[in-house]
């Protein structure tokens, strides 16, 4: 259609005249579409990579026999259920250590091995059975997992219990931050002789469940191939967390997309008119812009996509620490996306940009090809918008109650959230004209009540970058509040926790033994406190148990958020259990009452007399009597262990007892370096966060200076009659920058209660359904000084450009105003 | 004098097959204090070849007629045929069509596209509608003097540069009916005069209608015929 | 030919059950039951001649030696006179001398195939395990071989007892079986006291057979249950390397002659020499006379082309010392099992000069 294309080459014209324009619009675009795309980068990696985990062995599809109360069990289920004709495939999983660095230990069974398993598919499982089996065995990784260990083909590294791994040989299709290795070398590995974590189902065998149940009776559970896997469901909460983040980021990106494509429509208002007049139909011009927006969405989104990517590739290495600590996920470190991530980010840029370019495709439908010249009707207009402001400010207020009456879910925590802030943005004009209102009444001066009369004409132009502003203070008020007063409580709560000066993990518990019985004779070590673990499954979720020895350090130190009054006593006589915070909440259980947890043997009730906080940790947590942990848990680990010591004894018990029992060690650390450890996990989950909400701020900052810029045209016309009639142009130059900064400063001003608003819902309603602890709510002052100041800068620097045109306008150009030659 | 021409000016006009007929045009404006009627049943012809000033005070209402016979705007009541198209029974988009293709606009201001340079501007009506010839544009810009011009951008050019490549604009499409309203307005005496000479020239060598709203009786009386446009209605003069 | 296999094991494995694990195993042709026979052997056991059998202790496994395996064919008939075969076999590889240990350290690789043969229909399917955990294994007292949830145990449990009662299953998607057999002649020691020689060049097995058994139970193709009755022979072999290195396959007949008599021919063929043949004619009272091998002609008449191979499916075979002329055929010419070795087993009948049935083997096409 030549119509539309000469249309489209007369709308594409303005931006060669105005390339500054453009570039903010691309640039716009561009950085919200990264934002977003990179945190659904690093979700989708991650999503990547714990399925990986289990379609490696299996092949995705397969379905898998657990331990019905989760941990391992006894691999004569395994030779029972094939002989009575299940066919079925063990598998042996568990965390093992190389220097520092953790690894997953996979045992597999290559001749009952599913035809569909990536492992099988790429090596026969015969050349695997012959690997195997030949010389020392071999031991499967993914290059770049031997790349992270630092290891060459043939290398046999140590675990930390003292076991050689088989010569290490590469193999693409292992799973990330895993080693493959034969299940009986496994079993060795791991010190778990005869045991299994999983059997897969072959993929081509008929579902017998009878069958099963009948041979295994209730020691199995199955899972079905489509489960969630119970990593993807662990973390959840950590991905939706980054994805609001990323969600936030893009919203505030398009207030810049928004405000430079407006201010364009505004610009190019006459051309649409002149075109409309030479005969261009209305529909022509609609899909001539909407061609335009087009063209903008694939420039902008394709270059925004792959921002994405270099943010994501930056960002992963923390994330991919964080997930391993927490979760003990492993995922791998190379990004490595599909075509849909990419078509996604795009989709999402065509999106924010037709969005932000609706308004202006309907004013172009209706437009009448004449114009009326009204030149004073702003006014009008103004009280329009802002009456029109309050309304949807108003009705994000009613959505953002609404948010709250809905329940105590972490979507509706984040729609409030988001509902609050839109309404807060929505209002900052009105209040700001308010503001402005009252100025005028109260100046005398002329120049002053100018300062505030002009000052509203100003609002609505930079009303979306102002917006966008307010949204980003109040996100770092409200995120900074929050990770400041979980450091502050986390420290405190790490030293109340953490009580023992050294904390030990022997290799087997025979060597436990040895151990113990050396530690009884030596007169530094006051106490020995054993911190076995168990593990079970209460109702959908797996549990901790960790047995706790009667010793007045729990008592003086272990902190507890409810109490019966008789707590330790209670503890150790009677069937009695501490739960931790989120286990409590999960389960709805509070203190007094009774819960089932499921033993080696039996389901034990036992009461709740204590709750305490659990930081960081996904699982639910119960804290037993030691000696009823030996007796319920066959299983418990019977390894770790607490010792307390003088402090400055320390550091010569840890070397003595690294010299005496070198091998029995598996892990010896004092309570200063796991402290460290413990704070630096920390530090990096939050790291992503912070990252984001500084780059918000940028983003923000950016189309504060875009909007100035672009407005900075109108403003020379409305300066122009002021400046004729004798004020000097750096005077009128700096009341624009006061004008700007005192915009920002309102903006910082309202800022503040809001982001304590987003520090509550953070701390008392997301936080709690996302992962189930609940933080005290802190006020940090010296925060709020930060941001005003921050806000003031950013507000000056975006300004200082603009300004500083103005301060140096040619007269002529002032001049031209009058002279209707503009 | 009542509403329309006599009976031999009806005749002379309609001889010479008229390419523009309006008939009972009316139109009103509302404002909060009611409807105000600006045209109140106004009628006339044009011929093809033929130039018609339309004069009157400021707000007479000059510039609406020339809206609904530009067909930028819709009439209460009345008709107006051209080329023997109803304008009235188009819709949008064959009107559209007929703005494109056989009428070219001056306005007071604000004519050009300011992003386009002068070149751009003078052949954008014709591209649009396909009529685009660029030995005609050559000679148009030569005959208005724009040569030098052709590389700048509107906002480098005086109101009267301004105005030609309007026109120039105007004709490249060669239309069948040339409107302009006040196309000297913003302009001095001297360099008015000069536009309006050309303008002249260019219409007769085209062959198109010329219907031209001005308040100026000096330039009206440059035109063939002049009416006057009075409480709404008609008066030829 | 590993590869070869594997494409036309899958074909095949379509009109057949489970156990797509063969195509997987294609490289364990060089392991696999061809391979084995063949190739080094070092570390491993030999078998020696004058060495005497026991019972019941050789019913069991023989970990120093590379490759054994128990094997029983059975020719039977329904109510209606239709005939029937079925075939089950266990192997045990051994992947590195002297490796039996208990638990997953264990060397060897079990390998089991049972098939159901009638006339129109040949099922057949594969098992495969490993050995130290319990999943597969052969007990010697009381006699039990099993691999998943098929078995080849004894049904009197007391501790002197060998193999003279016996229950026979297998089970599958499509197909399963359970037989009684039931001994009704003594255990024959092939070859020599069951040395039994395989190639001019000395490769050997020990080898013994019971020929003697009667059977009876249930067939069930695609579910439909048919009880059956016949004869059954059982197969016990083992050795370290029974191929020499120019041999490619042989041709194995075991002949129920109607009247009570029995007859193992082996036809060991070489790539340029000629075929090594041996038998054992056994009388109704299993008194073996071990047969010369110009007293043995075997040779081919009809081919049939059958998994992309030309297969000898008639034969005529003759015993000069005995007066023995006759022409065998195939119940299923199309007894081919798709395994992992690949190869065709399957009951015949035949006749001439004397009438009766048995199953046939031919391996390394």
């Amino acid at each position: 259609m030549k119509q539309t294309l000469w249309t489209l080459a007369a709308l594409l014209s303005h931006w060669r005249r105005r390339p500054g324009n453009l570039a903010t619009l691309v640039a716009g675009l561009a950085v919200a579409t990264a934002l977003w795309s990179g945190v659904q980068a690093l979700n989708a990696q991650a999503r990547m990579s714990y399925d990986a985990a289990t379609a490696a062995i299996s092949g995705g599809g397969a379905r898998t026999l657990v331990a019905a109360r989760g941990g391992l069990f006894d691999q004569d289920l395994f030779v029972k259920l094939r002989r009575a004709g299940v066919d079925v495939s063990p598998v042996l999983e568990g965390a093992a250590r190389i220097g520092d660095k953790t690894i997953r230990i996979i045992g597999v069974e290559p001749v009952s091995l599913p035809r569909a398993s990536p492992i099988a598919h790429k090596r026969k499982r015969a050349d695997v059975l012959e690997d195997f089996f030949s010389g020392e065995g071999r031991g499967f990784a993914a290059p770049q997992t031997m790349r992270r260990l630092g290891l060459a083909e043939g290398a046999q590294p140590q675990t930390e219990r003292g076991r050689r791994l088989p010569p290490l040989a590469a193999l693409a299709e292992a799973p990330p931050g895993a080693i493959v290795v034969d299940i009986g070398v496994a079993q060795r590995l791991l010190d778990r002789p005869g045991a299994l974590s999983r059997l897969v189902i072959a993929d081509d065998a008929a579902p017998d469940d009878e069958r099963v149940k009948r041979v295994a009776g209730e020691a199995l559970r199955l899972v079905a191939a489509d489960d969630e896997s119970e990593l993807a469901r662990l973390t959840d909460s950590f991905h939706l967390n980054l994805t609001a983040f990323g969600f936030l980021a893009f919203l505030v990106g398009l207030f810049i997309v928004h405000a430079a494509y407006g201010l364009a429509f505004e610009q190019r208002l006459p051309t649409l008119r002149t075109l409309r007049a030479l005969g261009v139909a209305p529909p022509n011009l609609v899909v001539a812009m909407a061609c335009e927006v087009a063209v903008l969405t694939l420039v902008a989104g394709g270059a925004g996509v792959i921002g994405g990517y270099a943010i994501a590739q930056a960002l992963l290495p923390d994330v991919a620490k964080s997930l391993e600590s927490l979760y003990g996920a492993q995922i791998s470190e190379s990004l490595s996306l599909d075509l849909r991530w990419f078509l996604s980010g795009l989709v999402m840029a065509g999106a924010g940009a037709v969005l932000a370019a609706a308004s202006g495709f309907a004013k172009a439908l209706r437009l009448p090809p004449l114009s009326v010249a009204r030149p004073i009707a702003w006014r009008a207009e103004h009280h329009r918008y802002l009456r029109r402001q309050a309304a949807l400010a108003f009705l994000a207020l009613v959505a953002a109650a609404c948010a709250y009456g809905s329940g105590e879910g972490l979507a509706s925590g984040f729609a409030m959230i988001g509902c609050s802030l839109l309404a807060a943005a929505l209002f900052l004009p009105v209040a700001l004209a308010g503001a402005l209102a009252l100025g005028e009444r109260l100046a005398r001066r002329p120049l002053a009540r100018w300062f505030f009369a002009d000052g509203r004409q100003e609002i609505s132009g930079l009303s979306l970058a102002l917006m966008a502003l307010l949204i980003a203070l109040a996100a770092n008020i409200g995120v900074g509040g929050m990770v400041e007063g979980f450091r502050q409580t986390f420290t405190r709560w790490l030293d109340a926790r953490l009580a023992a000066e050294i904390y030990f993990e022997a290799a087997t518990p025979a060597d436990a033994r040895d151990i113990e019985a050396w530690m009884r004779m030596q007169k530094d070590i006051s106490a020995i406190l054993p911190v076995w673990r168990a593990k079970t499954r209460i109702g959908e979720g797996p549990v901790e148990i960790v047995g706790m020895t009667p010793h007045e350090t729990y008592a003086a130190h272990f902190p507890l958020l409810e109490a019966a009054p008789d707590v330790w006593t209670a503890l150790h006589a009677e069937d009695a259990v501490l739960v931790s915070e989120q286990l409590a909440r999960r389960r709805g259980v509070g203190l007094g009452a009774v819960i089932g947890i499921p033993t080696s043997t039996q389901v034990w009730r036992a009461r709740i007399v204590g709750i305490f906080p659990d930081y960081g940790n996904p699982k639910g947590q119960l804290r037993i009597d030691h000696e009823r942990l030996k007796r319920y848990f066959d299983d418990a680990s019977g390894v770790h262990y607490g010792l307390r010591i003088a402090s400055d004894a320390t550091a010569r018990v840890i070397d003595n007892m690294q010299r005496r029992f070198d091998g029995k060690i598996a892990r010896i650390i004092d309570q200063s370096e796991l402290k460290g450890l413990s704070t630096d996990v920390f530090e990096r989950t939050f790291a992503v966060t912070t990252a984001l909400s500084t780059l918000t701020l940028v983003v923000s900052g950016v189309a504060l200076f875009a909007s100035l810029l672009t407005l900075s045209d109108m403003r020379q016309a409305r300066i122009a009659p002021v400046w004729a009639l004798g004020a000097t142009r750096r005077k009128l130059a700096g009341l624009e920058l006061m004008r700007v900064m005192a915009f920002a400063a309102v903006a910082a001003i309202c800022a503040t209660p809001l982001g304590l608003f987003m520090t509550w819902c953070l701390v008392a309603i997301v936080n709690v359904a996302a992962f189930g602890w609940r933080l005290p709510f802190h006020v940090f002052p010296s925060q709020w000084l930060v941001v005003f100041l921050i806000a003031l800068c950013a507000a000056f620097l975006a300004a200082l450009v603009p300004v500083a045109r103005l301060a140096r306008a040619a007269p002529t150009d002032l001049l031209k105003v009058f002279s209707n030659e503009r | 004098m009542s509403i329309h021409a006599t009976p031999e000016h009806l005749e002379a006009t309609w001889k010479a097959a008229p390419m523009l007929r309006v008939e009972g045009l009316c139109k009103s404006y509302s404002t909060p204090q009611g409807a105000i009627p600006v045209l109140r049943g106004v009628g006339f012809t044009l011929a093809a070849g033929a130039s018609l000033a339309l004069t009157g005070e400021s707000g007479s209402g000059k510039s609406t007629l020339l809206h609904l016979v530009g067909a930028l705007d819709d009439a209460d009541a009345g008709e107006i045929f051209l080329d023997d198209a109803r304008l009235t029974l188009l819709s949008e988009h064959a009107r559209a069509a007929v703005r494109r293709e056989k009428i070219g606009v001056v306005f007071q201001q604000f004519n050009l596209i300011p992003s386009l340079t002068v070149t751009e501007n003078l052949g954008f009506q014709a591209r649009l509608a396909g009529r685009y010839d660029s030995a005609w544009q050559d000679e148009l810009t030569h005959r208005l003097g724009l040569t030098e011009l052709s590389g700048r951008y509107p906002e480098e050019l005086s109101g009267g540069q301004q105005q030609r490549v309007a026109i120039g604009r105007a004709l490249a499409v060669r239309p069948k009916l040339l409107l302009a309203d006040e196309p000297t307005g913003n302009l001095d005496e001297a360099s008015g005069d000069k536009v309006m000479t050309l303008a002249l020239d260019l219409v007769a060598a085209t062959g198109c209608g010329f219907l031209m709203a001005t308040h100026s009786e000096r330039l009206a009386a440059r035109l063939q015929r002049r009416v006057r446009l009075e409480s709404g209605l008609l008066a030829p003069q | 030919m590993g590869a070869a296999l594997s494409r036309r094991s899958a074909l095949l494995l379509a009109l057949s059950s489970t156990s797509a694990l063969a195509q997987d195993f294609g490289g364990l042709g060089a392991l696999g039951a061809l391979g084995a026979l063949g190739g080094n052997a070092t570390g491993f056991a030999f078998p020696k001649p004058g060495t005497p059998l026991v019972f019941p202790k050789d019913h069991g496994a023989h970990p120093e030696f590379r490759t054994e395996w128990w094997y029983v064919t059975a020719n039977l008939k329904d109510a209606d006179g239709a005939s029937y075969g079925v075939q089950w076999t266990l192997f045990r590889f051994a992947m590195a001398p002297n490796s039996a240990r208990a638990g997953w350290d264990d060397r060897n690789l079990w390998m089991a195939h049972a098939a159901a043969t009638s006339a129109g229909e040949h099922l057949y399917a594969q098992k495969f395990a490993r050995g130290g955990i319990g999943q597969a294994g052969v007990e010697a007292s009381p006699f039990r071989a099993y691999i998943d949830d098929w078995l080849l145990e004894t049904r009197n449990v007391t501790a002197s007892a060998g193999i003279e009662q016996l229950r026979v299953s297998a089970y599958d998607g499509i197909f399963a079986y359970t037989l009684d057999l039931a001994a009704k002649g003594p255990i024959v020691l092939q070859g020599e006291g069951g040395y039994s020689r395989k190639s001019d060049a000395g490769q050997a097995s020990y080898y013994y057979s019971q020929p003697f058994f009667t059977a009876e139970g249930v067939v069930a193709f695609h579910g439909r249950k048919t009880q059956v009755s016949g004869r059954a022979w059982m197969d016990r072999e083992w050795s370290s390397q029974p191929l020499g290195p120019d041999q490619k396959g042989w041709d194995w007949f075991a002949l129920h002659l109607d009247g009570g008599a029995g007859l193992m021919l082996y036809r060991m063929r070489g790539i340029k020499a000629a075929p090594f043949l041996f038998g054992n004619w056994i009388d109704d009272e299993g008194a073996t006379s071990p047969l010369a091998r110009d007293d043995i002609a075997i040779e081919p008449l009809e081919t049939m082309r059958i998994a992309d191979r030309d297969m000898p499916i008639r034969w005529r075979v003759r015993i000069g010392s005995r007066g023995v002329d006759i022409r065998t055929q195939p119940l299923n010419p199309r007894s081919w099992m798709g395994t992992d070795p690949a190869y065709w087993e399957g009951p015949i009948r035949f006749s001439g000069s004397h009438k009766g049935e048995g199953y046939l083997e031919m391996t390394g096409y």
